[in-house]
């Protein structure tokens, strides 16, 4: 019994074993859901809601990625990760891709062997303070206490930032955000590091958001984009042309609100035409549906569409576009055509 | 019985071994030693191939590549630029440090509370029961996060203690305790040769040696009395061996102290115990006091009543009865189970990131994992760590155990 057991442990670790290696394309199909790997809760990038919905930036990617392989944007099983633990997740194939606000590095891409299929947030790492302190200038915080998340860039980042202005510090690495918050605010670190984005969705949730600023430097470059496995480009084309969907449909102005119109029949711009799927076969070439690019807009709407409702300006976190503009508006937001 | 014993006539056939009680037990333990190789060889295998397969290898060399982050608390020289591996060491001295010292408390309050458990006091028995059951049953990292997060909410930061209007002040004037830890003053040495850590090794030396001076006086005191019947008044003795030369050392390398002051955004100066220091230590030491208590309860009721009683008769009072007839029988069942306590102590130090404090676990297993990926090699050098520690107190425990227990002859 108990040798039957265990040949048939090792038989289940064999398949499994051989299924990772098939296209993850065709897994995701047969699984009939997208495991998507998110932050444990980030407001505004990916947190669960009152009904226990995930939603946010991160979120949507994982959503338009979902409807355009099975045209469910529901069809995502979201995985928290923690900054520790998202590279094993993915690595090991517990995830399908990555969008938990990760930044695109050199190290990451080629010596951990992930592909990072685009960038959909433009960031850099502050500092927020509470306004108490009267800083008014991250060069005046020698020997501030400063919380960080581990794991990260940031910590890094601020080594070298404070090493180079040859100021001392005193870091306390925080596993989580949510743990970082009630030390801020107790005051058992002075200033709080991370992401300018990860601030403000930080500082949006604190009770008086106005006694708290965040510091005018940024010290780094943050290109946040979802990863997905090197060794699968299949896989990664899908996950890049559908966050490149997103930011094509805002910038030929496709909208949730049109697109069931523009969809319906070929209209005159052929680029709408090849990216909805009238006109041209790219779906097919992708491996999906003609429509795919259309299901992935339905899922949130456009990328401006999903970055208003998340964290635009009108939402507590308040950020606005900056960098994350389309090129035509002065921004970095810039899709390789769709022919 | 007997017929299955007797030796098999003839040569030796492949049969004997299943069949003869001889070398059954070791076929199957040869067996299952193969089995158990194989089993392992295919699991290296799999590793190897399938990281192969990613397009990775099994390489130590970051650990020469400079780090690149700070560590808040570091018992030897670090900075940012030093490498993975010294700042994998500097983890290593922080378990240690929250470890010995954990240990340490842990077992001071747990014979403490062990005994008190026994007392015929009603409210003492009792109240020791709650708080072991109290500790025993809510696992150790809620303790942590509790006493860290009420460490944090009731301590006053370093801002409350600015200004005119300040709402706290330090104690004495010598002593800060703020939410972000504690701050102590610190002797220093101001002769130029003693110096940096000089001096302290000085000091260090010094207590050795009245260790010693101290224990031969008391040896040379019990062989008079076994002589004598009287034993000398030694008191004074003991307190100059163990005061006199430390402090004409001090006033030697001409002693001060260094007062902790509020210079900025946080206290300056003095030794600062952090709050996740302070926090872990503290939480790892009284959950586990409660097992040791109940450990040494344990080893108390297995000396039969008898020898109480004899105690008792000889006219021993209960405190020198518990000290001189109980406590050294009880250590012997006490220690086997307060060895792997422990051990509890030191592995349970690895839960030190959930309070922010930068164990090996955090250092190594937590930021170089995380910077270099290399998750595989890391977490074989932490169980490389945690094992040859754990070894290392279960070999010095054994060695006491050993000097202790019933010797028989």
């Amino acid at each position: 019994m108990k040798k039957s057991v265990f040949f048939g442990a090792l038989t289940v670790a064999a398949l499994a074993a051989g299924a990772a290696a098939a296209g993850t394309l065709d897994d995701v199909k047969a699984r009939g859901k997208l495991n998507c790997g998110v932050t444990t809760g980030l407001v505004g990038f990916a947190a669960p809601d009152a009904n226990g919905e995930w939603q946010g930036f991160d979120v949507g990617v994982c959503r338009a990625v979902a409807a355009a392989v099975l045209g469910d944007p529901s069809a995502v099983e979201f995985v928290p990760t923690t900054g520790k633990t998202r590279f094993t997740a993915l690595a090991s194939g517990e995830i399908d891709m990555l969008a938990r606000n990760t930044t695109w590095t050199f190290s990451r891409d080629v010596d951990l062997k992930f592909e990072f299929v685009g960038v959909n947030y433009y960031d850099g790492q502050g500092f927020m303070v509470p306004k108490a302190l009267g800083v008014s200038s991250a060069k005046e915080l020698d020997g501030a206490t400063v919380c960080i998340q581990t794991g990260t860039t940031t910590e890094l980042n601020l080594a070298d930032y404070f090493r180079t202005n040859n100021i001392s510090y005193e870091p306390v690495p925080i596993e989580t955000n949510a743990e970082a918050q009630p030390l801020y605010l107790e005051g058992a670190c002075d200033v709080y590091t991370t992401d300018a984005s990860g601030l403000a969705a930080t500082r949006a949730a604190f009770e008086n958001p106005a006694d708290h600023v965040v510091l005018p430097e940024i010290i780094s470059k943050e290109p946040l984009g979802p990863l997905v496995r090197h060794g699968d480009s299949e896989w990664g084309d899908v996950v890049r042309w559908s966050l490149n969907a997103l930011i094509a449909a805002e910038e030929l102005g496709v909208t949730s609100a049109n697109i069931a119109d523009m969809a319906a029949a070929a209209g005159n711009n052929p680029e709408i035409n090849r990216l909805l799927g009238t006109e041209g076969t790219l779906g097919e070439m992708l491996g999906l549906d003609a429509d795919w690019a259309k299901k992935a807009i339905m899922a949130g709407g456009n990328y401006g569409e999903i970055f208003e409702k998340n964290i635009g300006e009108n939402t507590p976190i308040g950020l606005g576009r900056g960098l994350n503009a389309q090129w035509t508006d002065g921004g970095l937001l810039y899709v390789p055509p769709f022919r | 019985m007997t017929t299955l014993s007797d030796p098999p006539k003839g040569g030796f056939r492949l049969s004997t071994l299943i069949n003869d009680t001889r070398y059954r037990s070791y076929t199957f333990q040869f067996i299952v030693l193969i089995a158990l190789i194989a089993a392992f060889a295919y699991l290296g295998s799999n590793l190897i191939a399938n990281l192969k397969a990613a397009g990775l290898n099994i390489s130590y060399n970051f650990l020469g590549e400079p780090a690149g982050y700070d560590i808040n608390q570091r018992l030897i020289e670090y900075t940012s630029q030093s490498t993975h591996l010294r700042a994998a060491v500097v983890g290593m001295l922080n378990t240690l440090l929250v470890a010995v010292v954990a240990c340490l408390l842990a077992t001071i309050i747990g014979v403490v509370v062990g005994v008190l458990r026994l007392s015929n006091n009603w409210i003492v028995n009792k109240l020791m029961g709650v708080y072991v059951e109290i500790f025993r049953n809510v696992p150790v990292l809620i303790w942590i996060l509790i006493i860290m997060a009420v460490f944090v909410a009731v301590l006053p930061q370093p801002r409350e203690f600015r200004g005119d209007d300040a709402t706290a002040s330090m104690f004495l004037d010598l002593f800060a305790f703020t939410g972000r830890g504690f701050y102590f003053p610190r002797p220093t040495f101001t002769a130029e040769w003693a110096a940096g850590s000089t001096g302290y090794l000085i000091i260090i030396g010094l207590l050795i040696a009245s260790f010693f001076g101290a224990r031969a006086l008391s040896k040379n005191a019990t062989a008079t009395q076994e002589r004598t019947g009287d034993r000398p008044t030694t008191w004074y003795y003991t307190l100059a061996i163990w005061l006199v030369p430390v402090l004409v050392a001090c006033v030697i390398m001409g002693l001060s102290w260094e007062i902790p002051a509020l210079k900025g955004f946080n206290f300056k100066g003095g030794i600062y115990a952090r709050n996740s220091y302070i926090a872990l230590t503290f939480a790892l030491s009284i959950y586990t006091a409660a097992f040791i208590a109940e450990n040494v309860r344990a080893g108390i009721l297995a000396i039969s009543t008898g020898q109480t009683e004899a105690a008792a008769s000889l006219g021993l009072r209960p405190s020198r009865t518990m000290n001189l007839v109980i406590l050294p029988q009880a250590l012997r069942v006490i220690i086997p189970p307060l060895i792997s306590q422990y051990l509890n102590i030191t592995k349970n130090s690895s839960l030190a990131i959930a309070v922010g404090y930068m164990d090996v676990t955090g250092t190594l297993g937590g930021i170089t994992l995380n910077q270099t990926g290399r998750a595989i090699e890391t977490v074989l050098l932490l169980m490389a760590f945690y094992l040859i520690i754990s070894l290392s107190i279960s070999a010095v425990m054994n060695v006491y155990n050993n000097s202790v227990k019933l010797k028989e002859r």
